[in-house]
């Protein structure tokens, strides 16, 4: 009897599960006992946190791209084809081909996307860098920049949290490098009373806001922006008025997610620990995709895929497994183009943001290029 | 005993990030008008934090107790 597992999402969480579970089940995968098949919507694999050093013109698109097959086990069978259905009672995935793939163990890793069509104005007023186009775009515009204020806003949900924390500071570097600094003032917005989530990293950057002269705003969830007059208006009634805006538009996940019932707005409940999909224990959902309260980054699908794989090599070959998630998330934070920080927490454990240094950010600048290793499951 | 009716349920306790405010603010976005949601948090601050938002918004503020040591608020999305 074989056994299928179908992993459906190319991003961070697919891949390294994919790459785990070819090493760990290696001779049942030869001695055809199981078939992995990975469907994904897109030939490249783009290393998302590399969007903000092309913004500022310290990585160029190339660098943070790579072909998914060349990143894939050459045992995982890959299958450009975007999911339209998954459908869990009779466990069967269909494309967009209409190909039909039917699996025995699901790992479903969709992500998410920005929906910047939700906020009124706001693709017609802002720039953001969520995507590779927008990056670039961002880039050429602050090029251009004479001055003025800009904006930074974001809306909710959004993933990687820490990331309205880094543009800001280096948007900060960016124009004392120009000695701009004087012509150009930079007004952050966060949804809540606080600058970041997590109140030790709100504490860090507040003081580092105060120090830099940079204003900011909490208590501001983008309603409406008005492109001609440049004003961006809040739920909370305020306006504020900009030459240039840099928003994080809020996210949903895939579309396939909904098409298929599998949850509202994309988001698949999950358990927070054993990572299955409630009342389907054979679908295990990770990455952006779930809907447990913790940060949609990288890390998160990176530890949960390390779990995912483990938990399926042990029921796969042993028949159970105890292996559990702990909410583990490890982040670094870029506090300029010089200086980094660094988070770890898990589900009982708050962060403890280390003082910034420049070791940290070679550290991060060096994990930029590591991410492959990650992404094959190496590292 | 309330006499409303509960539309949907969002239980924060254990989210450190992205937190219980963002995820009252999330679901308070996300609904439909007159929608009745019940959250769960497990630390004074997010109900004061988050009575403060309620207010700010102009929603309305329907519950705000201690349950079992853990405190529980109800909010109906008015706008």
């Amino acid at each position: 009897m074989v056994t299928k597992i179908v992993i459906v999402g190319g991003g961070s969480a697919g891949t390294i599960t994919a790459n785990l579970l070819a090493r760990n089940l290696y001779k049942n995968i030869t001695s055809g006992k199981v078939i992995i098949n990975l469907i994904t919507d897109s030939p490249d694999h783009i290393y998302q946190p590399g969007y903000l050093y092309v913004v500022f013109d310290k990585a160029r698109p190339e660098e943070i791209t790579r072909k998914q097959k060349d990143l894939l086990d050459p045992h995982i069978n890959l299958f450009i084809d975007p999911a339209v259905n998954i459908d869990r009672d009779n466990r069967v995935v269909v494309t967009k081909s209409g190909r039909e793939f039917d699996y025995d163990y699901l790992v479903v890793a969709t992500g998410s996307r920005i929906v910047p069509e939700d906020v009124p104005g706001l693709q017609e007023g802002s720039y953001w860098f969520y995507d590779m186009q927008s990056a670039i775009r961002l880039r050429e515009a602050l090029m251009n920049f004479n001055g003025g204020k800009i904006m930074i806003s974001m809306g909710i949900p959004h993933k990687c949290p820490v990331a309205p924390l880094e543009l800001t500071f280096m948007l900060y570097d960016f124009f004392k490098q120009k000695d701009m600094l004087n012509k150009v003032q930079l007004h952050y917005t966060y949804p809540i009373n606080s600058v970041h989530v997590l109140e030790p990293v709100s504490n860090w950057a507040v003081r580092e806001f105060e120090r830099k002269g940079i204003k900011y705003d909490t208590f501001f969830n983008m309603e409406e922006i008005d492109p001609v007059k440049n004003v961006i208006s809040s739920m909370e009634g305020d306006k504020f008025g900009y030459d240039m805006l840099i928003t994080i538009p809020p996210h949903k996940g895939a579309q396939v997610i909904e098409d298929s019932g599998m949850g509202k707005n994309g988001w698949v409940p999950t358990d927070k620990k054993r990572l299955f999909n409630a009342n389907y224990e054979n679908v295990y959902v990770i990455g952006d995709t779930t809907d447990i309260p913790i940060s949609k980054a990288g890390s998160t699908a990176h530890f949960q895929a390390d779990v995912v794989a483990e938990r399926l090599t042990s029921i796969i070959s042993e028949g159970n497994t105890s292996i559990e998630y702990d909410g583990k998330v490890v982040c670094f934070l870029e506090s300029g183009f010089d200086e980094a920080t660094y988070i770890w927490f898990n589900y009982n454990t708050p962060p403890n943001p280390s003082p910034p240094s420049r070791m940290l950010h070679w550290m991060k600048l060096g994990y930029n290029r590591l991410y492959w290793l990650t992404a094959r499951g190496i590292l | 005993m309330d006499d409303f009716s509960i539309d949907k349920v969002v239980d924060t306790r254990g989210s450190l990030c992205p937190g219980p405010i963002m995820a009252l603010i999330e679901a308070v976005k996300l609904a439909d008008i007159n929608t009745v949601i019940e959250f769960f948090f497990e630390d004074e601050q997010s109900v004061k934090d988050a009575s403060l938002w309620i207010n700010k918004v102009g929603n309305q503020l329907l519950v705000n107790e201690t349950v079992d040591g853990y405190f529980r608020i109800v909010v109906k999305k008015v706008k």
